[in-house]
């Protein structure tokens, strides 16, 4: 089942006294549910902007980009940024958790802006999200009390916790060591795997992106699929 | 509907978890606006207790809303003889159950260092109460004072300074001169007013009209005696009308009769303390005005730190309406707190007897309840505040871009 369909997708930015940069051209991309993609580039070769676009951050300037067969540029800000919010699920490399935080809020984050049983029982359906991520004993635990492995699994329960189909992950493992990134890969792909969710992973590190079944190329906005990991 | 619930519900637990972590900052930030509550607050409340106490001075020295003065006098300047009758019956008949006769005089008071002239006011009972008069010590006449042989009298503080301000317990007496002396018992004090510095008594109108006959002489100092009324002013004019043309009726063509409204309030029109209230509040504005620039300073300030958060939860589903509405909230829960602050200080300052005997200069006998309108304002000029305040950096907010914020 096709969760993201993107044809002929660009993306340009109009530059103040200058033409327009073109970021993104004729991006094809098809990622269905239980998918695990991995996406090369250098920097500067709109790796961002993709993650923009496929994290519906953004809007294409031009092409087709369906989300679940619904055309995302018709779809209302606010309604966008629902469905991001259902569907999507966010991995930083930064891990991104708020500060001053506990574990456990920042958990139950996503879960402020979901409705119905997820918004009331937020506290319950955080707490088993952490003891998932065997991070039961540090619910109260503040962020710059977590190691980065730590932090880093606070960030994937948080990324998890609405049972999102799409998983994004921005360099997942850029801000921890060797040893500790493989641990967190582990749990990435297991989680996904039980949720059933498409995980798509952004990086530079060819270890990581060999996990992936599906491998692509991101060279000067032109997206194209390798037979193996990228060099 | 569910998902307004769980929206506003949300929003108000955002903005309190960033008032709660923020709460150093947060408090630094509202100090301004708790002191600008506290100053509009007290400011208004204090305008209500100065308010009460020119009202009450008016209505000691002019009667209460509606007070009905009047006056009988035959054309030869004579006191109409029926007129006792004519006033019990004006009374009954309209059943007004504060009315009370005048009777200005000067009577010979006997001190130990020599006689004096006294200003003497003969009065009914309910005088005290039309006139807001409270006694220092003793108690007012009643009706049984009417059957004393010595007839009682209240005297002023300056009166009483005079006398060696004797115990009332001990029934202290004082001999008027005249033609007839005569011993009265003084059975209360009231406080003198600040400017007054003359010895001056009341007595009930009977016992003063015994004591020297009323003078009718025009040309003389003191008349015949007035008639004063406390009635609603609803019907006050009405009553006017009625009681004019009862009494003249009463009296025939060869009296003169007036009866007109002399209390404070029949000669303004509209609130005769707006440009009191107005003074206030404008001053009270301009505090609440530099209080809440003070907050949109921070504000503003600290949102630049905020930025990363913001693309966070803006990447986990906050809309841009949900980010708006939580930065302003956050302003706005963070300001109520304050303005409930700043109210309560406010209450504290001024039911604070120093400060009530400061105002009030011993002219406020009902002292008015903390106002609840003071409060009100205060709570929602801190409200207003926190949403004007607010107001910028939520517009800041929203126009974060996410990622962008992210990688802040």
């Amino acid at each position: 089942m096709t969760l993201l369909h993107l044809a002929g997708v660009t993306r340009t930015v109009q530059l103040i006294d200058a033409p327009a940069l073109t970021i993104l051209s004729g991006v094809d991309l098809e990622v269905t549910v239980g998918d695990r993609v991995s996406i090369v580039g250098r920097s500067g070769s709109g790796k961002t902007t993709l993650l923009n676009l496929l994290g519906l951050l953004d809007n294409p300037t031009s092409g087709t980009m369906l989300f679940d067969d619904r055309p995302v540029q018709s779809l209302s800000s606010g309604a966008r940024d629902r469905l991001r919010g259902k569907e999507v699920g966010f991995i930083f490399q930064q891990f991104n958790l708020l500060q001053g935080r506990t574990a456990l809020e920042n958990v139950m984050t996503p879960l402020l802006y979901a409705e119905g049983r997820q918004f009331w029982q937020r506290a319950r359906i955080a707490t088993e999200m952490l003891e998932r991520v065997g991070l039961g004993d540090r619910l109260s635990s503040l962020p710059d009390r977590l190691s980065g492995g730590e932090q880093q699994r606070v960030a994937i329960a948080r990324s998890l916790v609405r049972g999102p189909r799409l998983i994004l992950a921005d360099e997942p493992t850029g801000a921890l060591d060797l040893e500790t990134g493989e641990t967190v890969m582990d749990l990435i792909d297991e989680v996904a795997n039980e949720s059933g969710a498409a995980l798509v992973t952004i990086t530079h590190d060819p270890a990581i992106a060999a996990r992936a079944t599906r491998h692509f190329r991101l060279d000067l906005g032109v997206l194209e699929a390798t037979a193996g990991v990228p060099a | 509907m569910k998902r307004f619930a769980s929206n506003v519900v949300g929003a108000v637990t955002e903005a309190w978890q960033e008032v709660r972590i923020h709460k150093t900052r947060v408090m630094l930030s509202l100090i301004g606006v708790a002191v600008a509550v506290c100053a509009i607050t007290t400011v208004v409340a204090l305008g209500a207790v100065a308010q009460q106490a020119t009202l009450e001075q008016s209505e000691r020295s002019g009667g209460r809303p509606a007070s009905l003065y009047m006056s009988a006098s035959m054309n030869d300047g004579s006191t109409p003889a029926g007129m006792p009758e004519i006033w019990r019956t004006a009374l009954d008949r309209y059943q007004i159950d504060y009315g009370s006769r005048v009777v200005n005089t000067s009577q010979i008071v006997q001190f130990v260092d020599g006689a004096v002239p006294v200003q003497t006011t003969g009065v009914d009972p309910p005088y005290a109460t039309m006139h807001r008069i409270v006694l220092e010590k003793g108690a007012w006449f009643t009706p049984k004072d009417e059957a004393r042989l010595a007839p009682a009298v209240v005297i002023n503080s300056v009166f009483w300074d005079r006398l060696g301000r004797p115990d009332l317990r001990t029934h202290p007496t004082v001999s008027l001169v005249g033609e007839q002396s005569t011993t009265v018992v003084v059975t209360g004090v009231y406080p003198a007013l600040s400017w007054e510095t003359d010895p001056a008594m009341y007595m009930l109108a009977d016992a003063l009209t015994a004591v020297t006959p009323v003078v009718t002489d025009p040309n003389l100092q003191f008349g015949p005696p007035s008639y004063e009324l406390w009635v609603p002013v609803d019907v006050s004019e009405q009553l006017v009308t009625a009681l004019q043309r009862d009494v003249q009726g009463a009296l025939g063509s060869a009296a003169s009769v007036q009866v007109n409204r002399q209390d404070y309030a029949a000669y303004q029109e509209g609130d005769p303390y707006l440009s009191l209230k107005l003074t206030v509040g404008a001053i009270a504005g301009l505090v609440l005005l530099l209080g809440a620039l003070g907050l949109v300073n921070i504000a503003l300030v600290t949102l630049k730190q905020r930025i990363r958060e913001i693309g966070i939860r803006r990447s986990f589903g906050a809309t841009a309406g949900r980010v708006f509405f939580s930065v302003m909230m956050e302003s706005v829960v963070a300001t109520v707190v304050a303005g409930i602050v700043g109210v309560i200080a406010a209450v504290l300052i001024v039911k604070s007897p120093f400060v009530e005997d400061f105002i009030s200069q011993g002219q406020v006998t009902d002292f008015p309840p903390f106002p609840v309108e003071a409060a009100v304002i205060g709570l929602v000029c801190a409200t207003v505040v926190g949403a004007l305040a607010g107001l910028v950096p939520a517009l800041v907010a929203v126009r974060v871009k996410v990622i962008d914020a992210i990688r802040y």
